[in-house]
């Protein structure tokens, strides 16, 4: 049982990209989210004891797909998905498992999704709650990954648009990139934490097409400069940004869940005019770093190892950072 | 693939009264493990899905061993194995019958 | 077929539909009303400008169709720069005769989104995300949508576009694809001739428009030879309510077991 070639570096942009991990707290809602199981980050994430998961493990669901490549599959596909309560309130949750083939979509991993959202158009419970950590589609089911990424869109968008809040909620190892990336960009509301990184193209990618000038994926500080959390913060990519902690992520979805925007052109209007602004003015910014300058951020320099509670500051004086139309 | 399956007889059922229970993750270096309580009292049977061909002595031997320390009748646990090393497979069963016994 | 072949099928009197850039914009009679026309032409990229333009149109259109003509002062002026680049189209546009909302078409050629720093430092998620939202919001204000897929498409800018339609239809020779056979050679490890035979039975992870409509994907492939403005109008009256590509996967082959693990998550959330 030596150590395989790696089975989950597919597409997973950026994975080891983390950070040095925070200190680890025991406390059951103290646990790192970014070091955290998809399983115990729902269970850290709800109300104790809440979680009652569909379709879970003993049913083996698991890719028909993967044995084909000699891979080896999970008993869940790389999803955990279910209802719970969150401070009391009803809600269904998906959580990726992104150690897992990079926590990409395959057609069961996607399909359990889609499911869980096209029931929440009956169920209507306060909030569908995404635990993203994905590389993006799994290229071993490519073309069934993509197309469940195009059904989660339309379906969140349906529910979206019956009042239902869909709040994505990313700091794990895979982040969320490709199809991850447009699914995060079509919830109500999005949660990052610093090792949030949001992309479609992940740094291994646009340096196999366009080369290490334009992208070095090695560059880890660059990766996050340019994909990670803060960034996301603070040009209103993202609408809150909490500590590496499941309790973190639990009061940014508590609060996320109060805000959640319409689904309707009024929305989509100003979404349109604050990412054609975003494009205006800060078009010509080669690094993150400039952009931030711009921004008014007094030393950018130091955003990357800023706390929490200073870059919160950070963010209160950044007016687009608070343009949250989405 | 491999498939491999072991079975054992048991002296004693595993105590607790949790009906499966789930732990690790399918991940380069390690595995997940399910553990069901659908077995008699005094069997245990464990089977492994890896994708490391030629290693059935050494899963036999840390199978024996985990049987032999925990007693786990009733059991019937799968592997999926992302090719964990010996010993993070004995820390993983150990962990999956403490949950068990919840 | 080219573009140009298609739109005089599409529109056999005549249209007003430009291509700048790559993007492709503008309208032209359809049925008893007006279409709308966006896409991608010549393998082209999508970054963040475009996916923004293509999504000022789609929201013009909309607003139109909502009768709600000149409301917003920021979305006139919006408005106004769009055509400006040759892709928002005229406010006669209207609804179809009868009540319903004009259609908008979506024609797709391209490559995949742009892969650059620039674009991701910009936020490519929000702006293609974006792009896929007004469309799903035309959708359910009324607008049939149809994407057409004629030459190649793949990643973001596929889910952006032609994936984010209600029904998406292809012509002979489209090339959808996640990524093609080589780097998922590179990806997986995998020898490129053994992928290669395996591609010729399993559509699930294999490119090209056949084993898209496997998947459900693709809804169906248009005749070249007929009029396509009729094969359009047909595929908009079957149009299903639901979103029917993994009952299509299903029948299909391509997707054997999405349907039927969606229904049963579904129908155990539904179990309260």
């Amino acid at each position: 049982m030596p150590a395989s070639t790696d089975p989950d570096a597919v597409l997973s942009g950026g994975d080891e990209a983390g950070p040095p991990p925070p200190a680890r707290a025991t406390a059951r809602t103290g646990m790192s989210w970014y070091e955290a199981s998809a399983r115990q980050r729902v269970a850290a994430l709800c109300d104790a004891g809440t979680f009652a998961e569909f379709l879970g493990p003993t049913e083996r669901r698991t890719s028909p797909h993967l044995p084909l490549f000699d891979l080896p599959r999970a008993f869940d596909d790389g999803i955990v998905v279910g209802r719970a309560r969150l401070d009391g309130k009803p809600v269904l949750v998906a959580a990726q498992e992104g150690r897992f083939m990079g926590g990409a979509f395959g057609e069961v991993h996607g399909a359990k999704l889609i499911g869980l959202l096209r029931a929440a158009l009956q169920v209507r419970p306060a909030a569908v709650l995404i635990l993203f950590d994905t590389g993006g589609v799994r290229l071993q089911e490519a073309n069934a990954g993509e197309t469940a990424i195009a059904e989660a869109m339309r379906a969140i968008a349906a529910l979206r648009a019956a009042g239902v809040p869909v709040i994505g909620l990313v700091g794990g190892r895979a982040g969320a990139y490709g199809g991850g990336g447009l699914i995060a960009g079509t919830c109500a509301r999005l949660a990052v934490s610093e090792s949030g990184r949001i992309s479609v193209s992940g740094p291994e990618v646009i340096e196999t097409n366009r080369g290490a000038e334009e992208f070095d994926s090695r560059d880890r500080a660059l990766v996050w400069r340019t994909m990670g959390g803060k960034h996301r913060r603070l040009i209103g990519g993202a609408d809150a940004f909490c500590d590496d902690t499941a309790a973190g992520f639990r009061a940014a979805a508590l609060d996320l869940i109060a805000r959640a925007p319409a689904f309707d052109l009024a929305t989509l209007e100003a979404e349109q005019a604050r990412l054609a602004a975003r494009i205006a003015r800060f078009g010509d910014c080669r690094d993150a770093a400039e952009i931030w300058a711009r921004l008014g951020v007094n030393d950018p320099d130091a955003v990357p190892a800023m706390e929490a509670a200073a870059f919160a500051e950070t963010v209160a004086r950044v007016e687009e950072a608070h343009h949250d139309a989405r | 693939m491999e498939s491999l399956t072991f079975r054992h007889a048991t002296t004693k059922a595993l105590p607790g009264a949790a009906p499966h229970a789930i732990t690790g993750v399918v991940a380069s270096g390690n595995l997940e493990i399910l553990l069901e309580r659908v077995l008699p009292p005094d069997a245990c049977e464990v089977a492994v899905e890896t994708p490391i061909a030629g290693y059935g002595a050494v899963w036999a031997a840390v199978v024996a061993d985990f049987v032999a320390r925990v007693q786990p009748g009733g059991l019937r646990i799968s592997i999926n194995d992302g090719g964990a090393r010996p010993d993070t497979v004995s820390l993983r069963l150990l962990q999956g019958a403490r949950l068990m016994e919840r | 077929m080219t573009l140009a072949e298609i739109l005089a099928s599409l529109f056999p009197d005549g249209h007003a539909v430009r291509v700048a850039d790559g993007l492709i914009g503008g309208d032209g009679p359809f049925a008893e009303g007006q279409a709308t026309v966006i896409g991608v032409d010549g393998d082209t990229a999508l970054g963040v400008e475009g996916a923004l333009a293509l999504a000022r149109a789609v929201l013009d259109a909309v607003r139109v169709g909502d009768g709600a003509r000149s409301a917003d002062v920021d979305a006139g002026s919006a408005r106004e720069s769009a055509r400006k680049q040759g892709l928002g189209a005229g406010d006669d546009r209207g609804a179809v005769g009868n009540g319903a909302k004009a259609p908008i078409l979506v024609l797709v050629d391209s490559d995949s989104q742009r892969m650059s720093r620039r674009d991701e430092l910009l936020g490519l998620n929000e702006c293609l995300a974006h792009l896929a939202k007004a469309l799903l919001l035309a959708d359910q204000a009324g607008h049939p949508t149809v994407g057409l897929i004629y030459g190649h498409s793949a990643a973001g800018a596929f889910i952006a576009t032609a994936l984010a339609t209600r029904v998406l239809a292809a012509l002979p020779g489209a090339d959808p694809s996640v990524m093609d056979l080589p780097s998922v050679a590179r990806v997986t490890k995998l020898p490129l001739d053994k992928l290669q035979e395996m591609a010729k039975s399993t559509p699930v992870f294999a490119p090209g428009l056949d084993n898209m409509v496997a998947t459900g994907a693709v809804h169906a492939v248009l005749d070249p030879g007929k009029p396509l403005a009729g094969q359009i109008r047909a595929l908009i009256a079957e149009a299903a309510a639901e979103d029917v590509r993994d009952r299509l996967g299903a029948a299909r082959g391509g997707r054997p077991v999405a349907q039927a693990v969606a229904e049963a998550v579904a129908a155990a959330a539904l179990r309260g």
